[in-house]
């Protein structure tokens, strides 16, 4: 063990190194999020967060299971591959954000430094209050020009009309119901 | 048991590490959705496409995009027979309130939605500093925005210019193809919004979904395939002149 002789002042460096690396392991447990390296080099819970965020559209089902006779008259027209979100907008919707407390002299000073997003507007679905919370009723003069207005962009065997021309200043429920707008299902009446 | 110094030192890094392993856990998993099963993608079909903007609103609702950014939009495009090179495109406040009328002449129209590709072998994924953004087993490119500094890089890497750096939350945002629906059984919302299905989530894993059918019977194009992106947003009816 001759060559160990006086290398002391090696041991005791090389000592320092390896409670060097302890701390380093300790530091990181607790800086290192338990889920990063999951699935890779990303934290693995972020996508279970991301899977939270609120969906808005319910689906044509949730709509159908109440407005069981819409459904039925739009399954026989040329609409029936429209969802009904498509048109009405989402079933849940933005309430007013309620009425925050003023947030105290220390909460104000971190937010000065933390910059907090504003909060979330709380959500409420069509299906829990019905008169409440509803579905937009569209204005037909803007729905139904948005998609049928003619024009040399669309698809050719879409079906496209020049508007003033074609109903001279009526409303289009006038002659085609929305949800089935064939002449033979008549108008909105 | 006796312990020398020695012995010592090799074990504690090694437990501290074994320790390390055992406080991560096991991998968490929704109850009924497994990643390991899908591989996400999305099918544009443009001869569908009708340029309502139905996709960008119903997007902007779903997902709380802030006015002005957008995570999907819809292009048109006007294109000369003589400079295919260098199309006339417009793109009014993302498409979201449909277009103006085009007047028919003797050159060539069409819209093009575009969204993020959910690039397998993604650039925007690779320049991340941090490992904030990333494509999740299934198939989709996200981004960890309590992790993510809001350095951007990802924004310049994207080719298609899909990301954007949300202005109240200072970090990257951008499509999640709707991550929070279809692991639900859900479709995206751009889908459910769309009236006439120019646009249709895939899942490539699944033997039974009608877009192995469709890739094999149609011409379908990527954006940008030079640039080897792997991107999974499939493009029926795709012009030349699209960049």
């Amino acid at each position: 063990m001759s060559i160990f002789k006086d290398a002391g002042h090696l041991f005791r460096f090389a000592g320092l190194f390896v409670l060097a690396f302890l701390v380093f392991l300790v530091v990181r447990h607790y800086v290192v999020p338990k889920s990063f390296g999951q699935y890779g080099h990303y934290r693995g819970a972020a996508m279970g967060e991301i899977a939270q965020h609120p969906a808005k559209f319910s689906g044509h089902d949730t709509c159908e299971s109440c407005h069981s006779d819409v459904a039925e008259k739009k399954s026989h027209g040329k609409h029936a591959h429209v969802n009904c979100e498509a048109c009405h907008g989402a079933l849940f919707q933005r309430l007013p954000i309620p009425e925050q407390p003023k947030p105290g002299i220390y909460q104000r000073f971190v937010n000065l430094i933390v910059h907090p997003p504003p909060p979330d507007p709380p959500l409420l679905h069509h299906a829990d209050d019905p008169t409440g919370v509803k579905p937009e009723l569209p204005d037909t003069s803007v729905l139904c020009v948005r998609c049928h207005t003619a024009s040399a962009a669309k698809p050719k065997n879409f079906p496209q009309v020049v508007p003033a021309e074609h109903s001279n200043g009526l409303p289009c429920e006038t002659c085609h119901q929305p949800h089935n707008p064939g002449m033979d299902a008549g108008g909105a009446k | 048991m006796n312990i020398s110094r020695r012995q010592m030192l090799i074990l504690l890094p090694a437990a501290a590490v074994a320790w390390e392993s055992v406080l991560a856990g096991t991998p968490e998993q929704a109850s009924n959705y497994k990643m390991s099963d899908h591989w996400w993608g999305m099918l544009i079909d443009i001869p569908k496409c009708i340029g309502c903007g139905n996709c960008v609103r119903a997007c902007q609702t779903e997902n709380d995009v802030p006015d002005g950014l957008f995570r999907t939009w819809v292009e048109r495009y006007h294109v000369s027979d003589e400079d295919m090179t260098r199309p006339e495109v417009i793109s009014p406040d993302g498409g979201k309130n449909g277009f103006p009328v085009a007047a028919e002449d003797d050159k060539k129209y069409f819209f093009v939605p575009k969204m993020c590709n959910h690039c397998a072998d993604s650039p925007c994924t690779q320049v991340c500093p941090v490992g904030a953004t990333f494509v999740s087993p299934d198939g989709v490119v996200l981004v960890d925005q309590k992790y993510c500094l809001g350095c951007a890089y990802c924004v310049q890497a994207c080719p298609y210019g899909c990301r954007y750096i949300h202005p109240q939350k200072e970090v990257a945002d951008k499509c999640t193809l709707c991550y929070h629906r279809i692991t639900q059984g859900l479709t995206t919302a751009c889908c459910e919004a769309c009236p006439t299905g120019a646009r249709q989530l895939v899942d490539l894993k699944d033997p039974k979904d009608p877009i192995h059918e469709f890739l094999k019977t149609h011409s379908v194009q990527v954006l940008k395939p030079q640039m080897a992106t792997g991107s999974k947003a499939f493009y029926n009816g795709l012009d030349g002149s699209v960049r």
